[in-house]
């Protein structure tokens, strides 16, 4: 007995179940909205950067030398003289990019990681969960401190070093749904030809795996971003040329005791705005998908 | 409609609804009942009746959010619905002591027995110096037949049987009127079950107890209680001396219940059971509750409601069959 | 006792396989990654002759296998080795700078606790209003926002223009010489020898750096005291404890606030790895002389040998700090036998 998906059938059903949920979560249905209307501006600052400013956030000769917000420079200059407005614009990308980038590595490396650990259980199992709860139990900056320092600079060096901290996630919560969907499938396998386990698999667990790792994939990307602002307010992984706000900040940082408080106020307000942008996607996702996912 | 003595809880009119999202659940519909000083009232009915819900009410205990919405219950002539908070912590566990299903998870986990007691003597009787309340603590545990030694020890450490125990010994320990049974053995074996029956037949007579016991355990309510009530569908169908609802059981539903349990003696060839389900308690349909199972159902059941009447000295029934009610 | 004695061994042996695999993580990124330490050290253009020289003398030529067994031999006598920038032991600044990063994440881990219980716990109690909805806003929040983002507002706003703290150090300049420390850990050593303006002082050090790290962490206690809070306030005793007339604030907090605390002293372990690695952020921000700015300063040193002791160290307090955690669970829960 198969059943065959149209695109029209799949599209429709899944409208209906939108609307379904809009209905009944009310609150984290506006979170999630509010999440993607945030991911989606600083997006649009990314590909479309001349829209939301005329500068260039390397150019030295802007203004003034740190001067306060004002009418031509909203957010201020830099010590520079750099329009602290375009940077944060043109930062965006940066960030954006090695998180993804990182986040979607992750996935890729550690999911099938999990399956198979799930899956063959036995030694592999064993092992394979030993490294990981080792890594994971690990405090993840540490880790991508070391990764990056020893990588070197270089945009791709920093989205490996951010990667490697979290393909344990990964891992783990494949190897955990792995596990318990196994229980179930076994039953069915053993009365079964070999072949069936395939499509059980497929039409079964992925799909309620699928939802879990989109969940976790969108809160991961938010600590993605955190991670890599962190590496390079401590000053690895990226070439002066780049704009970034984790640099910014740092270099705001110098500048402190001054008093120029707006170039740290705004480069950090991007940072946390585009993180709580995922984590409302991703929350609001979650009690949507599936109530009491995510109850840690 | 009381033996003999005075009226110690007057249940008037109560009624007790849930809000949930698609409508309220009239858990308990205009109930009323009495009772009697050192009696000992059953309230039988199966699962959903709302025997709980009222028997937690009594106490003011029921699961947010459901609400009183008509009615009183009377302690001693005060009604506990209007008591200020103060007075119904006061109330609680001193006056109306409640012990309720599962004995392991109804203890706390991270204190010791002695310590459950010692807190809840503190709190009614603050005054009480600690040697006092601990030799009034070692007293009940005797009475209870558990060891001393168990007082330092934790709710896991000991049997279900003590457990249930320990649960009583609470319940008792500040010389209450009332206490509250609800299902008290269900989470017990057979053989547990009667010693907790000896105990409670024991205690009742030590401490001049009156007792409601809520369950669905025809054969417990037989060996306990003065008068049954039964309950369905959150009203009373039925309020009688014991013996009487047994002997003569005027409710379909009643002599429903009754067949149902098997008679070891009889002849059985096959269990009985009551045809259909209970109603939907957020859209009631009008009339008798009971009509849609009765077996001796009439066209008026299905239009008005009956009310508990008393159509026989010391034996009511909510039942078309018996006459209208006066 | 002798229960206790082989629990703990089991564990301290369970901990192993750990420090294991990040050191050797560790170990073989470090010599398998392009960036040759010694090119770093003499500069491109010095002649092979001297560059083999110094690798020989760092032996850094041997094979991989062996420089690994070597090292690990080392480490079994506790020796880290040497510095390959400074005259030290790897050891010596450790040993120096740890109690400063320990003193730091303790506190902050009070300041998270104090703040996330609290208010995790109230938050259950309210549910689904208001309150309820403001304080779950503010757990995501605050984990949202960046450690060192936190610091330099709170260095800008109390330091630099109210002026009411510090922000830098452990302690004045002038104070520094009159804690005679001995165990490194400053809030021990200035009560010891009863020296309370010392003791003030560094206290007042603490203040912001310990606020940093512990609010942008308190989101997680929020979340998990809520959540632990609502489901031990359905169980059974809690309505028991009720009726037996105890007045509700003691059933929330003695009864239930202790049951739902029990798990959360679980995933202390796991919290403790996240302040740790919050702390390097703070230590970077308030130039605080602790284990972060160490691994920090080496890195940018290229100082291999003591990066790697580094991480070793910090493996180690994560094992102790997880052993401990499950020390401290078996005593508070009377169920738990080992």
């Amino acid at each position: 007995m198969t059943a065959r998906f149209s695109p029209a059938a799949g599209a429709a059903s899944a409208l209906r179940w939108f609307s379904r949920a809009r209905r009944k979560y009310r609150t984290e249905w506006w979170i999630m909205i509010a999440g993607i209307l945030v991911i989606a501006l600083i997006v649009a600052m990314t590909v479309f950067p001349h829209v939301f400013t005329k500068y260039n956030p390397n150019d030295q000769d802007a203004g003034g030398q740190m001067t306060a917000p004002s009418r031509a420079h909203i957010m201020g200059t830099d010590n520079l003289s750099r329009d602290v407005w375009a940077r944060v614009v043109y930062g965006a990308q940066t960030i954006l990019g090695v998180a993804i980038a990182a986040a979607l590595l992750s996935a890729l490396i550690g999911i099938p990681l999990g399956l198979l650990s799930g899956f063959a259980g036995g030694l592999v199992d064993r092992i394979l969960s030993l490294v990981m709860d080792s890594v994971y139990s690990f405090p993840g900056l540490i880790l991508a401190i070391a990764f990056a320092a020893m990588l070197g600079p270089g945009v791709i060096n920093i989205t490996l070093a951010v990667a490697v901290v979290y393909i344990p996630t990964y891992f783990r919560l494949v190897r955990g749904q792995t596990l318990s969907i196994k229980e179930e499938v076994y039953v069915e396998a053993a009365r079964a030809i070999g072949a069936r386990r395939g499509t059980i698999l497929g039409r079964y667990v992925f799909p309620n795996v699928i939802a879990t790792v989109v969940v976790v994939l969108s809160l991961n990307i938010a600590d993605a971003i955190m991670t890599e602002a962190a590496l390079s307010y401590i000053g690895l992984g990226l070439p002066a040329g780049i704009p970034d706000w984790g640099m910014d900040l740092s270099m705001g940082k110098k500048f402190l005791p001054s008093g120029t408080w707006w170039m740290i106020t705004f480069p950090g307000l991007m940072i946390m705005l585009l993180a709580l942008g995922f984590t409302m996607l991703g929350e609001g996702l979650a009690e949507i998908l599936n109530p009491r996912l995510l109850e840690k | 409609m009381t033996q003999a003595g005075k009226t110690i809880l007057d249940v008037r009119n109560l009624s007790i609804a849930y809000p949930i999202t698609i409508g309220v659940v009239r858990a308990v519909e205009g109930v009323s009942f009495t009772l009697g000083d050192g009696e000992a009232l059953g309230l039988v009915g199966e699962s959903g009746c709302g025997k709980s819900t009222l028997g937690l009410s009594i106490l003011k205990l029921q699961r947010p959010p459901g609400r009183v919405t008509a009615g009183q219950i009377l302690y001693r002539g005060t009604d506990i619905l209007r008591m200020s908070d103060k007075a119904l912590l006061s109330m609680r566990g001193q006056n109306i002591s409640m012990i309720f299903q599962n004995p392991l998870t109804s203890l706390n986990p991270l204190f010791t027995i002695e310590r459950h007691f010692l807190e809840t003597m503190h709190f009614h009787d603050p005054g009480l110096p600690r040697e006092k309340a601990r030799a009034a603590v070692e007293k009940m545990l005797e009475t209870l037949g558990i060891e001393k030694k168990r007082l330092k020890e934790y709710p896991h450490q000991l049997s279900g049987g003590m457990r249930q125990r320990i649960m009583i010994g609470l319940a008792l320990i500040m010389n209450p009127d009332i206490i509250i049974a609800d299902e008290p053995t269900t989470s017990l074996d057979v053989i547990v079950e009667a010693g907790f029956t000896d105990l409670l037949l024991g205690l009742r007579s030590l401490y001049k107890l009156s007792i409601i016991l809520i369950t669905h355990n025809l054969g417990l309510v037989a060996e306990i209680a003065d008068r049954i009530a039964v309950m369905y569908a959150g009203r009373i169908v039925e309020i009688a001396r014991a013996q009487e609802i047994f002997s003569r059981p005027m409710h379909p539903y009643t002599r429903g219940l009754i067949a149902c349990v098997p008679n070891i003696l009889a002849d059985q060839k096959e269990l009985v059971t009551m045809p259909g389900s209970p109603p939907d308690l957020v859209d009631p349909p009008a009339g008798c509750p009971f009509a849609p199972r009765c077996p001796k159902v009439m066209p008026i059941c299905r239009e008005k409601t009956p009310a508990l009447f008393e159509h026989a000295p010391g034996h009511s029934a909510a039942c078309w069959l018996y006459g209208k009610e006066g | 006792m002798r229960h206790l004695a082989s629990y703990i061994l089991t564990r301290i042996l369970l901990a192993i396989p750990m420090v294991f695999i990040m050191l050797t993580i560790v170990f073989v990124v470090l010599r398998v990654m392009p960036g040759d330490p010694v090119n770093a050290m003499l500069g491109a253009h010095a002649p092979q002759r001297v560059i083999d020289q110094k690798k020989e003398e760092l032996g850094l030529n041997k094979p991989i296998m062996v420089q690994y067994v070597e090292y690990l031999g080392k480490l079994v006598r506790l020796d880290l080795g040497d510095s390959m920038i400074f005259k030290q032991k790897v050891s010596q600044p450790i040993i120096e700078k740890l109690p400063a990063t320990i003193e730091l994440t303790l506190f902050g881990l009070l300041v998270s606790l104090g703040i996330g219980i609290p208010l995790g716990a109230a938050a259950a109690r309210r549910r689904r209003s208001g309150g309820d909805f403001g304080i779950r806003l503010y757990a995501n929040v605050v984990y949202c926002i960046p450690v060192f983002w936190m610091g330099l507002l709170l260095q800008l706003f109390f330091g630099v223009w109210l002026g009411w703290f510090p922000v830098s150090g452990r302690t004045s300049p002038r104070m520094e010489a009159s804690v005679f420390s001995k165990t490194g850990f400053y809030i021990v050593d200035t009560l010891r020898i009863g020296n309370l303006a010392a003791f003030g002082d560094v206290m007042w050090h603490l203040v912001l750096p310990s606020i940093t790290l512990g609010v942008v962490l308190s989101g997680i206690f929020v979340r998990l005291t809520r959540a632990n809070m609502l489901d031990v306030l359905k169980s059974d005793y809690i309505l028991a404890a009720r009726a037996r007339g105890i007045p509700e604030r003691r059933v929330v907090y003695n009864h239930g606030l202790r049951n739902a605390l029990i798990p959360i002293v679980t995933m202390l372990g796991l919290q403790f790895s996240l302040l740790l690695a919050g702390a390097i952020l703070t230590e970077s921000t308030f130039s605080w002389p602790g284990m972060g700015r160490l691994l920090l300063e080496r890195i940018y040193l290229r100082d291999y040998p003591t990066i790697q002791g580094v991480i070793v160290v910090y493996t180690l307090v994560v094992s102790a700090m997880s052993l401990l955690v499950d020390l401290l669970y078996a005593a508070i829960d009377p169920r738990v036998k080992y």
